[in-house]
């Protein structure tokens, strides 16, 4: 197995369905002469040639629009989006097209897209670039939403996406391009809508997903120190969402801590820590914690921009309280 | 603006207190320092004094009902003041207490199990129990500890909490048994027919007893020393002292004296255990187990190392007095440095006592009797014979040490001059 970065294990992902089916064609701002504005699509165009890499103007919803177009014609297209705050400009064609097809054609269309790109907060980029807004395609029947914080899961979800028949928005992270793992040289995929446990334990569930799955970890390490056996469970998918990979945790650990580097209002941490409420009810022997981030636009000095996000020391405080530990 | 009245620690090793009468009505202005109510806490009835100002607009905690430190009793305001929601939300706080309907919902479980014929009866009386409590009954508890307490049969409300709020977690139903209830119905024990069992109610008093108890049982390791002592010298002693009392001194302060003496020379036992290192103790601070009936407290007299006989009984007179009136103050019956206990008046030969933190040992003193020894001449002679059992804390006397001390006030009480040497 090689030792990869998230970056790669995309690029590879990429080169190989395009590789595999010619209807799979990529476009975006950048994608193309530029390699991409995080180098995701590097060499693709000399690869591939400019009709399957395509540099697009700066216009979010024209180039949206056209790739839903496409897709629902018979191409697979894998749409960029340079950050999901600037995707704001084409929600109307995701959700109002893309997410709406095949319901309003009764079946007839498929909209076979993928749309892709960093999300959250990365740093120093004030609040209107360091926004997570999975919550709002997370809110949309229609669509499919998934992400990934190592390697092997970006590349096996990637392909899995291409491959499938519906609109896929898969969120990202700047901060997490340059990480690396082992992805296996044979080729794989990794089927949409699964959770993955990352971290075996005993005593408490920590759900989460994306970027913060890394401080997860270090809490999970920090609370075994404490002699506590953390469960790390990486949602993956967040539409459709493997809540019997949840309950099955939590069952176990009778207790839940939930991370979502989004706001906590109407979110998918919020979602996830109602789910377990009510349907682990009876096996809970403490309240839900959200660790999330604070109710406010980001700000730009670097300390309280650093202060508003979960941190390791917001999620061991939050696992404390539920452990009955203060 | 309305403030909450809390229960506060009035002793040292409070965490729950009984309000045995509210001396202000609602209506009733309140200075600071006036007494609100008389609390029964762990060992003692004592004053409540007011630390606030104002109103007395509202008692939440009735006479009767006992309430966990940091939980709200009353709501002190201005006149006129509405306090609805204050209320609603002191009402909310929970209460590891129970007050009459909830002691006659306990009561009433075994009745309507033995009344259900089969296993679904059983399993419908459970059921019910564990819904009364989520609707809103005064027992905060998880959800799983409660499924857990339904499986086994535990009535929750009798679980004490440790959670937040006094909330029922897993690990307190877990380690519950009937025997270290901490929280108690008040209200008066049910009559009922002969054969027929019986719970009772566990008070504050008698649940610090069980927890203080167990606690020391099974974190000292526990040995014990047994020395037989001829008493015809001691108690020759005492009929000489008290012909010249008018008020004669108990045979209990002799005791207390002799111990005394005997711990002077042998301070390494006046001693206790504290974690990290051993307190060895400067003032000579004895308790005696005195029995109320409902329960036992340690009224300690203090420095007896430098007390004489009267003084010691006299204090003692004193404080058995206030012990029976539940009127002791929390200084008076903790901190003993060695303890105790003389079962002697039930005819009880000898026995074995349990430490009495922070000391690290105690006396058992059985009754004086008539035996059968054999004297110094190898004579069979008839002497008057008392046995006393010492427990020693062994993390804090080693067995030698236990047994130097423990000859030591044989000697003393068979020779009552050696307090001279």
């Amino acid at each position: 197995m090689a030792e990869i970065s998230i970056r790669d294990a995309l690029n590879q992902a990429l080169d190989e369905e395009m590789a595999r089916d010619e209807r799979v064609f990529l476009l975006g701002e950048e994608v193309g002469e530029y390699n991409g504005a995080y180098k995701v699509s590097r060499g693709l165009l000399d690869k591939y040639g400019a009709p399957r890499v395509l540099d697009t103007p700066i216009a979010e919803l024209g180039f949206t629009g056209l790739a839903v177009g496409a897709a629902t014609v018979g191409l697979r297209p894998v749409v960029e989006w340079m950050t999901f705050n600037f995707a704001l400009l084409a929600l109307d064609q995701v959700i109002n097209n893309a997410a709406k097809m095949r319901h309003m054609s009764g079946g007839q269309l498929n909209v076979p897209i993928v749309f892709r790109g960093p999300n959250g907060p990365a740093e120093y980029l004030s609040s209107q670039h360091s926004q997570a807004l999975q919550s709002l395609f997370v809110h949309i029947p229609g669509l499919k939403v998934a992400s990934y914080a190592t390697p092997y899961d970006a590349k096996g979800i990637l392909k899995s996406a291409i491959r499938d028949d519906n609109p896929v928005v898969l969120i990202e992270s700047e901060m997490a391009y340059a990480w690396t793992g082992e992805v296996p040289d044979e080729e794989y995929t990794i089927p949409l809508g699964k959770a993955d446990v990352k971290r075996e334990g005993s005593d408490i569930t920590l759900i989460t997903y994306s970027k913060p799955l890394r401080m997860v970890l270090e809490a999970a390490s920090e609370l075994e120190s404490m002699g506590v056996s953390a469960e790390v469970i990486d949602l993956r998918s967040l539409r459709p969402l493997d809540e019997e990979a949840i309950y099955a945790s939590v069952r176990k650990t009778n207790r839940a801590v939930v991370v979502d580097e989004s706001w906590p209002m109407a979110s998918v941490g919020s979602h996830v820590a109602w789910l377990i409420s009510r349907n682990c009810f009876d096996v809970l022997d403490a309240q839900v914690e959200l660790v999330c981030s604070e109710d406010v636009p980001m700000p730009y000095n670097h300390r309280m921009e650093l202060a508003v996000q979960p941190s390791v020391e917001k999620i061991i405080d939050a696992s404390k309280r539920v452990l009955y530990m203060e | 603006m309305a403030e909450k009245v809390l229960m506060t620690a009035l002793s040292p090793t409070m965490e729950e207190g009984t309000i045995v009468a509210w001396r202000k009505k609602e209506g009733d202005s309140v200075s600071s320092g006036d007494v609100l109510c008389e609390v029964e806490t762990d060992k003692a009835t004592m004053d409540y004094e007011a630390t606030q100002e104002g109103v007395l607009l509202k008692i939440i905690r009735g006479e009767g009902s006992s309430s966990s430190v940091g939980q709200t009793i009353a709501i002190l305001g201005d006149k006129g003041e509405d306090v609805s929601s204050i209320v609603e939300e002191a009402k909310a706080e929970g209460s590891s207490s129970a007050d009459g309907s909830e002691a006659e919902e306990t009561a009433a479980a075994p009745e309507a199990k033995e009344a259900g014929a089969g296993k679904s009866a059983d399993d419908r009386e459970a059921g019910q129990s564990g819904h009364d409590v989520s609707s809103g009954g005064p027992v905060k508890s998880s959800p799983l500890a409660r499924k857990i307490a339904a499986d086994r049969g535990i009535d929750i409300a009798q679980v004490s909490g440790s959670g937040p709020g006094g909330r029922v977690v897993k690990a307190d139903v877990e380690s519950f048994s009937p025997r270290s209830a901490g929280t108690a119905a008040s209200s008066a024990p049910r009559t009922v027919a002969a054969g027929e069992d019986q719970k009772i109610p566990v008070s504050g008093k008698r649940a610090v007893i069980a927890r203080r108890l167990a606690e020391s049982k099974f974190s000292a390791p526990h040995y014990y020393l047994k020395s037989s002592v001829k008493m015809d010298g001691a108690m020759a002693a005492r009929t000489q002292l008290n012909k010249e009392l008018a008020d004669k001194a108990g045979f209990n302060a002799f005791l207390m004296k002799f111990v005394a003496e005997a711990l002077k020379r042998h301070p390494d036992v006046n001693a206790g255990w504290q974690g990290d290192h051993i307190m060895q103790y400067g003032s000579i601070d004895i308790g005696l187990a005195v029995d109320l009936g409902n329960g036992l407290i340690t009224p300690i007299v203090r420095n007896c190392g430098n007390k004489g006989v009267v003084a010691i009984d006299d204090e003692l007179k004193v404080l058995i007095k206030k012990a029976g009136d539940g009127k002791l103050s929390p200084e008076e019956y903790t901190g003993a440095t060695f303890t105790i206990s003389n079962l002697g008046s039930f005819g009880i030969e000898e026995f074995t006592a349990i430490i009495n933190p922070p000391g690290a040992a105690i006396l058992a003193v059985g009754s004086i009797a008539k035996s059968v020894v054999v004297n110094d001449q190898d004579e069979i002679d008839v002497a008057q014979v008392m046995k006393m059992t010492l427990s020693c804390d062994h993390r804090v006397i080693d067995g030698a040490a236990g047994g130097r001390f423990l000859f030591e006030l044989k000697q003393i009480i068979e020779n009552p001059v050696r307090v001279l040497f």
